[in-house]
């Protein structure tokens, strides 16, 4: 009996491979170039951009949109991505650029050097750092918290029901680089990294904590809006040298300033036309990156709408990006 | 409502599995079973005793385990590298990716040639022909809030993606489904299949959908597909296998083929599961619909994930509601037609339907004359501040200061320091043999030595894929999460039951509880209870308690009135009423409650990570962020078994399924 019925199941299989083969025209298909089916719904040009899930690279996106869009004449999709996918899908094609990285490596050397399918697109003009912080209210009530050294006689006042009997270390995103439970334990610190797993869980437990006044330790990074929100003070860990954070389990320095870098498609960038030539030349400061995030997550102002109010106010800036 | 029961993302175990009569065996071995129980547990506990007294660590030992990081780093590496020139991909997968992109494009410019009063036309007026006008009503209102949220073209978007993944689940699963309807064979092979394929967290398997295919939407519609196929399969393999004897016989003594009796009898007659196993296919795609624009699928799901960035709660209901909505409209909508099988003369039918496109063609036209294509950019409606404001009222006033009950942070820390720290350090502290011990007794008073072996099996390849620890750590979350689930799930339903009043008023809130993504409360929760583990368990039991509501209120509800009227009539109390007869009676209804309890709250373990519970939802979430195949897989493969442990221990029915299945 299954014999017999396997034979209308293979035959199925093969008229589904042969109607495959049909409907694409028997020809070999390209991985490298596929767009979105949601693109030039109406027949014009798009750029696709992705966006990282903290505010200040939706603030470089809504930005760049805006000018592509209101300036140059592009559709502009966005596509929401964490940092090691969004490379794969720049390399594949599937977005034409990263607009804000802070440092992968294994990727560039892959991508860049090895494959040659992304492009370096230059500086972004603003520089990250990654820290741990402590907020200001509590950092004036404690100066010397500020020092790693100190920490141990902090840690109970950092205690949370989640990190047990030690101080809690507040970590953010799984995307993010981090080596907070190396630093733990090589500083030899009485405290317990707890992961908030996602931005959004992390920012939303620091303004709990603010509003209450409670003392917090957290990973956290500049340039960020909520600095302006939940004013926030470094502890100063032992300082970065070059190739210190090199073995992942024997680190026990700071985290290095970066300047964060764009990366194009490597066809886009040489094909791009305008779009590629004004994503090349854009660069601006940390302070402007701010007040667009400020708008984005304070505001509650659309990214769009964010990035045209910072438009009409810096022409100047924004001026010197267009291709001539 | 009769989809009530459905929505919930089925489980290996609610769609419905056939239970074969009980086989002759079954007796005897239950029997045995029963007597054998005590003796197992005396037997355990002593040796638990004795154990106890040289206790070693609680880790499992790491010359059992297997690193897998080696080989799966080598896989993902292959695939980036091959990506581009090899066979397999310039002649296979790229097609297949093509195809897709094609098909969701086609949707898409139709629904946008539409209108977006065509498309509610079409809508109201399919919903009117399948279901009648009460719905047709709802649909109108569904697609009418949909643009005036200002979300015209993400709905858009999500449904031509829905419309492309629910015809490939519906062919997929059809197909699997006709294998095992037809093959006893092909149905014992493609079980497990299936369950996994319905308990590996979709974020395991985002990450080897994304290297295949990349970023975006084939890679979307494909992760849908694996998710959203197996309740078709299930339930057209159920239909064929139910199909009345009596008729098949009939048709075999007419002289008809195989193929004859497939197409004419048995095929017909499963036309009821076929259309729930749609309804089913519908409804698990839209879950996916968010957790998809991770890996960037657009639509709604995008907007909802970008919401989430700016911490915006507002502007993510905002986008989440049209997914309710369209849950509430598809789901309804494919329920009715499934009942209505049989019922419309098929004279009338034929011109309703040319009216009805007819209607459809006449509004798209006038839409396009009129230059009315796209959503009026005035006719919107911003929910997100209020929505916000109404969020931070709430957890400014409840997350702590709260006289004489606490504030919510309270009760999450006393809850993080009470229930689940000793819970977790309980569970590694034991030694992993006791913890292997404890499982396979527990499976084999509840289940059989197949169970059992099954249970411990599983755990014990938690312990070789080297994550332990964590999986212990998940596993206490679990525990708890489905303990406070059960506890107001049952009241919930008890009452509901009892008063039909609070069970009209729970019905829209237990819906949008279930269709509403997971994404959209991670905030509050996290506003509510801190980072950590609490607002994970918080997480859980709001998605898993309307399941476990219904399930309860319908079992209550449906014990034999009889029993109910004799009982009052010997002077029974309504109190005495309720234990001595109504929960007895629906005692087969709560365990299943409690069954679903369980897997709906492991579904939910991701979620848990992104919002602090850490241990298996976080490496998940870490494999799919850093690319990381290793890490994501194994956590994937642990929740699995982690699911299959709990299943084993939580369903007792399945007795008699395995025992039928060898007799």
């Amino acid at each position: 009996m299954a014999r017999t019925r396997r034979t209308p199941l293979a035959a199925l299989a093969a008229a589904t491979a042969v109607a495959l083969t049909a409907l694409t025209g028997c020809g070999a298909a390209d991985m490298t170039r596929q767009a979105s089916p949601y693109a030039d719904a109406k027949g014009s040009r798009t750029v696709t951009l992705s966006v990282q899930s903290w505010v200040g690279a939706q603030a470089n996106v809504a930005v760049a949109q805006y000018l592509l869009e209101h300036e140059l004449g592009y559709r502009v999709d966005t596509v929401q991505i964490d940092e090691v996918p969004a490379w794969d899908a720049l390399s594949q094609g599937r977005v034409d650029a990263i607009l804000e990285d802070w440092g992968h490596p294994e990727q560039e050397k892959r991508y860049v050097e090895d494959k040659a399918t992304i492009a370096r697109g230059g500086d972004l003009g603003v520089t990250g750092h990654i820290g741990w912080f402590v907020p200001t209210y509590f950092a004036e009530e404690h100066p010397d918290v500020t020092d790693w050294k100190n920490l141990n006689k902090y840690a109970d006042q950092f205690r949370t029901a989640e990190s047990g009997g030690k101080g809690q270390l507040l970590d953010g995103s799984p995307s993010y680089v981090t080596n907070d439970k190396a630093l733990v334990k090589n500083l030899d610190l009485d405290y317990q990294v707890v992961f908030a797993g996602s931005e959004a869980a992390q920012i939303t437990q620091i303004r709990q904590f603010a509003k209450e006044k409670k003392p917090f330790l957290s990973y956290w990074y500049k340039p960020q809006w909520l600095f302006e929100k939940v004013p926030m003070t470094e502890v100063k860990l032992p300082a970065y040298e070059e190739g210190c954070d090199a073995d992942p389990q024997k680190v026990a320095c700071a985290y290095p300033h970066t300047p964060l870098q764009k990366f194009l498609n490597a066809r886009f960038a040489s094909r791009g036309g305008d779009a590629a030539a004004f994503l090349k030349k854009f660069r601006w400061t940390t302070e402007m990156q701010n007040d667009v995030a400020l708008m984005i997550a304070e505001e509650k102002l659309s990214p769009q709408e964010a990035a045209g109010r910072w438009a009409k106010e810096n022409e100047a800036t924004w001026r010197s990006w267009l291709p001539s | 409502m009769t989809a009530t029961v459905t929505p919930a993302p089925p489980s290996p175990t609610t769609t419905p599995g056939p239970t074969p009569p009980t086989g002759t065996g079954t007796g005897v071995l239950r029997a045995l079973t029963r007597h054998r129980g005590r003796l197992v547990v005396a037997c355990a506990a002593v040796a638990l005793f004795l154990c106890s007294l040289f206790l070693g660590t609680g880790d499992w030992p790491a010359s059992l385990s297997v690193d897998l990081s080696g080989p799966l780093g080598h896989a993902s590496d292959w695939i980036i590298d091959n990506r581009d020139g090899h066979p397999l991909f310039l002649y296979f997968l790229g097609h297949v990716s093509n195809i897709v992109v094609v098909s969701v494009r086609a949707v898409y410019l139709v629904l946008l040639a539409l209108g977006w009063a065509g498309v509610t036309t079409a809508a109201a007026l399919v919903a009117w022909r399948v279901a009648g006008v009460r719905l047709a009503l709802t649909s109108l209102a569904a697609f009418a809030v949909c643009g005036l949220l200002g979300m015209w073209v993400p709905t858009m978007q999500t449904l031509a993606l829905m419309v492309v993944a629910v015809a490939a689940s519906v062919l997929l699963g059809g197909l699997l489904g006709l294998a095992a309807g037809l093959s006893d064979r092909m149905h014992r092979i493609l079980r497990p299949v299936l369950d996994t394929m319905q308990v590996l967290p979709a974020f395991a398997y985002l990450l080897p959908v994304v290297l295949v295919f990349g970023i975006g939407v084939p890679a979307a519609v494909l992760a849908t597909v694996v998710y959203a196929a197996p309740p078709m399969a299930r339930l057209t393999a159920l239909g064929l296998r139910d199909a009345d004897a009596g008729v098949v016989e009939a048709a075999t003594s007419l002289g008809a083929t195989g193929r004859q009796r497939l197409l004419t009898a048995r095929l017909p007659l499963a036309r009821k599961e076929l259309l729930l196993g749609v309804n089913q296919s519908i409804m698990m795609a839209l879950g996916m619909a968010v957790i998809a624009s991770v890996i960037g699928a657009g639509g709604l799901g995008d907007r909802v994930y970008q919401a989430l960035a700016s911490v915006d709660v507002g502007a993510a209901l905002a986008a989440g509601v049209p997914i309710v909505l369209l849950a509430v409209v598809l789901d309804r909508v494919t329920a009715a037609a499934g009942e209505r099988i049989g019922e419309t003369p098929a004279g009338r039918s034929g011109l309703g339907w040319a009216v009805a496109a007819v209607a459809t063609a006449a509004v798209a036209l006038a839409g396009r004359l009129s230059d009315r294509l796209s959503w009026p950019d005035g006719w919107t409606l911003d929910i997100a501040e209020p929505v916000n404001k109404a969020v931070d009222w709430m957890t400014a006033h409840l997350y702590s200061g709260v006289p004489v009950v606490g504030g919510t942070a309270d009760w999450a820390g006393r809850f993080t320091t009470w229930v689940l720290n000793p819970l977790r350090d309980g569970l590694q502290w034991l030694p992993w043999w006791a913890v292997l011990l404890t499982i396979g007794v527990l499976a084999l008073l509840i289940g059989t030595w197949r169970t059992a072996a099954t249970a411990v099996l599983a755990m014990a390849a938690i312990g070789v894929l080297g994550v332990w620890d964590p999986a212990l750590d998940t596993l206490s979350q679990v525990l708890a999460a489905v303990a406070v689930t059960l506890l107001l799930g049952f009241a919930l339903g008890v009452a509901a039951a009892r008063s039909t009043r609070l069970g009209h008023a729970l019905r829209p809130v237990l819906d949008v509880f279930q269709t509403m993504p997971q994404f959209v409360y991670l905030i509050p929760v996290v506003a509510l209870f801190g980072v950590g583990r609490a607002p994970a368990v918080a997480a859980a039991v709001v998605y898993a308690l309307p399941a476990v509501v219904r399930i309860t209120a319908q079992g209550v509800r449906a014990v034999d009135a009889a029993a109910l009227e004799s009982s009052r009539s010997m002077g029974a109390t309504g109190r005495q009423q309720l234990f001595q007869v109504q929960l007895p009676l629906a005692r087969p209804a709560l365990l299943l409650a409690v069954n679903q309890g369980v897997v709906l709250v492991l579904a939910v373990v991701v979620i848990g990570g992104l919002v602090g519970g850490g241990a298996l939802g976080y490496d998940a979430v870490f494999g799919l962020a850093q690319g990381d195949l290793a890490t994501g897989l194994v956590a994937g493969a642990a929740i699995v078994c982690l699911g299959l442990v709990l299943d084993r221990v939580t369903q007792p029915t399945r007795r008699h399924d395995l025992a039928g299945k060898g007799a």
